[in-house]
């Protein structure tokens, strides 16, 4: 079984936490890894740096282009989570932008991903049906899910499409925007939220895009299986680093009340 | 139906396609079931068409270049986009699409920008036809291109730098297509070039492709007969080339040439030419030839000409390219002022430095005597004066 499935199997109130890989540093990867799932977080989302990061907000962008002046590419990330399943238990889930993974070569990306231990991958340009006609086959063998991302503006017909195939979870982009965008209005998150769950889809949903502290993620408990933070948590890790307490000090305050 | 034709999943053979986040589906999708529809509608055909006659000023001429002809021993035939409203064709789509947006029902149009002609074109519909306006532009090109930022401001737009990645027309369009994702109930995105997610490719093509029709009927009255044996143009996303090949893709007799940038030389690493250098990929929603890395990662494209600078290509032109249906050629930053030079003194017509790159070319075709070749002069020198005069004077 797949370790996003077990987990959704066993717990709600998730918190998953979204960070840029090679960022602050080059090799920061791993200890940001150990010091979130010492801090207790369920998941972790490692963001593959891409030059032009559509659906990414001008923090993630910078942090993007910082890790990739550092030397991070895929082919690095992939040599950093070499052995890293003999220390994390967490599920592990690769988003990155398409251009990247098919010039790596998407069957050689599922291959060595796959033999890390990584067991999910979001990649917000490659469109559900271009995912469903060709790359699906491929990743179900090596048992890693696809993401599929739903916005406010998606009709309710094309979700129960993405839901009939979907498996692991939904990311629910929960304003009508890019990541780190808060400007979206409380009612008009929480009407969406309630349309969604009004619909009964099958898989279980997170809520991120926009969610950056405890009032957010205590929200986003409410109407979904937990939240993914990014733009927050970058944001904190550049201002007071990568160590354990840093980190620790960061969920606390999500997780807190 | 060609088959030079998109197919109805947006693709031109394995190029193209709507490679966008789910945010964006709702929207590009809206306008798939659309374009079509409304392009053929009475009511978009009657505007565009009387707006195109009275207001741009087409038919754009078709002049026969005397000095040309018997410099390069060929028929050389000059298709004057310079003289359209606003100084390029940029204005045949920009119009076509903010006609397009009302007609859908969006009152807020976006753009992108790279030297500003698409800018320009797209304030000039919005003004025209009441709508507000917004363009992104790098910060760097804002610098570079102050006369058109100018211009668009007292068009009425808003221009909003673009200040991520290197601060051109890329970041520009990554900017914009982010508005969109954060506005997709009133805004409508004008894309300036046959690039992007489908339907942009296809609609941007037929809508400049008012280029090539009034070719075929201009050389008609002019030889005797619609098809020349060439047709060139340059190419940085492919917008006017597009327009400029489009009616001839069927006729096979007819070469079709598309002139990339080379920059300051193919193999510099400072150059323009997505085809001749690029590698497959996707930028922007679209697989097509581009700049990359190794690694995957979109590098910045090099050319004098701010136009031409553009890290891709319209998934047609890769396309038309693999399939040996057009030839690509590339001029380096001196065979294009050269060029611009020549044609200014031979003939009196300043030339947009992205169009002198398609005249730069003609030394490089050999022609027979009686060779009939149109060369699309997609725009018009004001705006690269400052660079005519630190190079050429």
């Amino acid at each position: 079984m797949n370790r996003i499935d077990n987990l959704f199997a066993q717990k709600d109130g998730l918190l998953s936490i979204y960070f840029t890989a090679g960022y602050p540093q080059i090799d920061d990867t791993r200890r940001i890894l150990l010091g979130l799932e010492k801090a207790g977080v369920d998941f972790v989302e490692i963001g593959m740096p891409f030059s032009d990061p559509l659906a990414d907000g001008p923090v993630i962008q910078r942090a993007s282009l910082d890790a990739l002046n550092n030397g991070m590419c895929v082919k690095r990330l992939i040599d950093q989570l070499d052995g890293v399943r003999s220390e994390v238990q967490m599920p592990i889930i690769l988003m990155g932008y398409i251009n990247p993974v098919l010039h790596y070569g998407f069957e050689k990306f599922v291959s060595d991903i796959k033999a890390c231990g990584v067991d999910g991958l979001i990649i917000p340009d490659l469109p559900w049906d271009e995912y469903l006609n060709t790359y699906k086959p491929l990743l179900d063998a090596a048992n890693i899910r696809f993401i599929p991302l739903i916005a406010p503006q998606t009709p309710d017909e094309r979700m129960r499409q993405i839901d009939q195939d979907a498996q692991g979870f939904i990311y629910m982009v929960a304003s009508a925007g890019i990541t780190g965008n808060i400007k979206t209005s409380e009612d008009y998150r929480t009407r969406y939220f309630e349309r969604v769950r009004s619909l009964g889809l099958r898989n279980k949903r997170m809520i991120g895009f926009g969610v950056k502290d405890s009032a957010g993620f205590a929200h986003a408990c409410r109407h979904a299986s937990g939240a993914i933070i990014g733009t927050a948590f970058v944001r904190h890790v550049k201002e007071y680093g990568t160590d354990e307490k840093s980190i620790a000090q960061f969920i606390s305050s999500i997780k807190g009340a | 139906m060609s088959k030079y034709s998109v197919s109805e999943q947006g693709f031109y053979g394995r190029f193209g396609g709507a490679w966008v986040p789910e945010m964006l589906y709702p929207n590009v999708e809206n306008l798939r079931q659309n374009y079509l529809k409304i392009l053929a509608s009475d009511e978009f055909q009657t505007t565009y068409t009387s707006l195109m006659k009275d207001y741009v000023g087409r038919p754009t001429p078709l002049t026969y270049s005397q000095k040309l002809s018997d410099l390069y021993h060929a028929h050389i035939y000059l298709k004057r986009e310079d003289l359209a409203h606003t100084g390029a064709h940029k204005i045949n789509n920009a119009i076509g699409q903010v006609i397009m947006a009302k007609m859908m029902g969006k009152d807020r149009i976006i753009a992108e920008t790279g030297a500003g002609q698409h800018g320009v074109a797209t304030a000039t519909a919005c003004a025209l036809l009441d709508v507000k306006c917004v363009v992104y532009m790098g910060a760097l090109d804002i610098e570079r291109q102050a006369p058109n930022v100018a211009r668009m401001k007292m068009l009425g737009a808003e221009v909003v730098a673009a200040t991520s990645g290197n601060c051109t027309l890329k970041d520009a369009t990554n900017e914009a297509l982010r508005d969109w994702i954060s506005n997709p109930e009133d805004t409508f995105y004008v894309i300036g070039s046959v690039v992007g997610p489908h339907p942009y490719p296809d609609l941007v093509a037929r809508l400049q492709s008012i280029i090539s029709q009034e070719t075929r009927l201009q050389l008609k009255e002019h030889t005797g007969s619609e098809l020349p044996n060439y047709v060139v143009a340059c190419i940085g996303g492919g917008s006017n080339a597009a327009g400029s090949f489009y009616h001839f893709l069927d006729d096979e007799s007819v070469n079709l040439v598309a002139v990339e940038a080379a920059g300051l030389g193919l193999d510099s690493g400072e150059t323009a030419a997505s085809i001749a250098r690029g590698t497959e990929g996707i930028i922007h929603g679209s697989r097509t030839m581009l700049m990359q890395t190794d690694d995957g990662q979109i590098t910045e494209p090099y050319s004098i000409s701010a136009g031409l600078d553009y890290p891709g290509v319209g998934p047609l032109h890769s396309y038309l390219h693999s399939c040996g249906r057009a030839t690509v050629l590339s001029a380096t930053d001196q065979e294009a002022l050269d060029a611009a030079r020549l044609l200014t003194r031979s003939e009196g017509i300043i030339p947009a430095l992205e169009s002198a790159h398609a005249l730069a070319a003609l030394p490089k075709l050999s022609f027979r005597p009686d060779d009939v070749v149109a060369v699309t002069v997609s725009g018009r020198g004001d705006k690269d004066m400052q660079t005519y005069m630190n190079r050429l004077m």
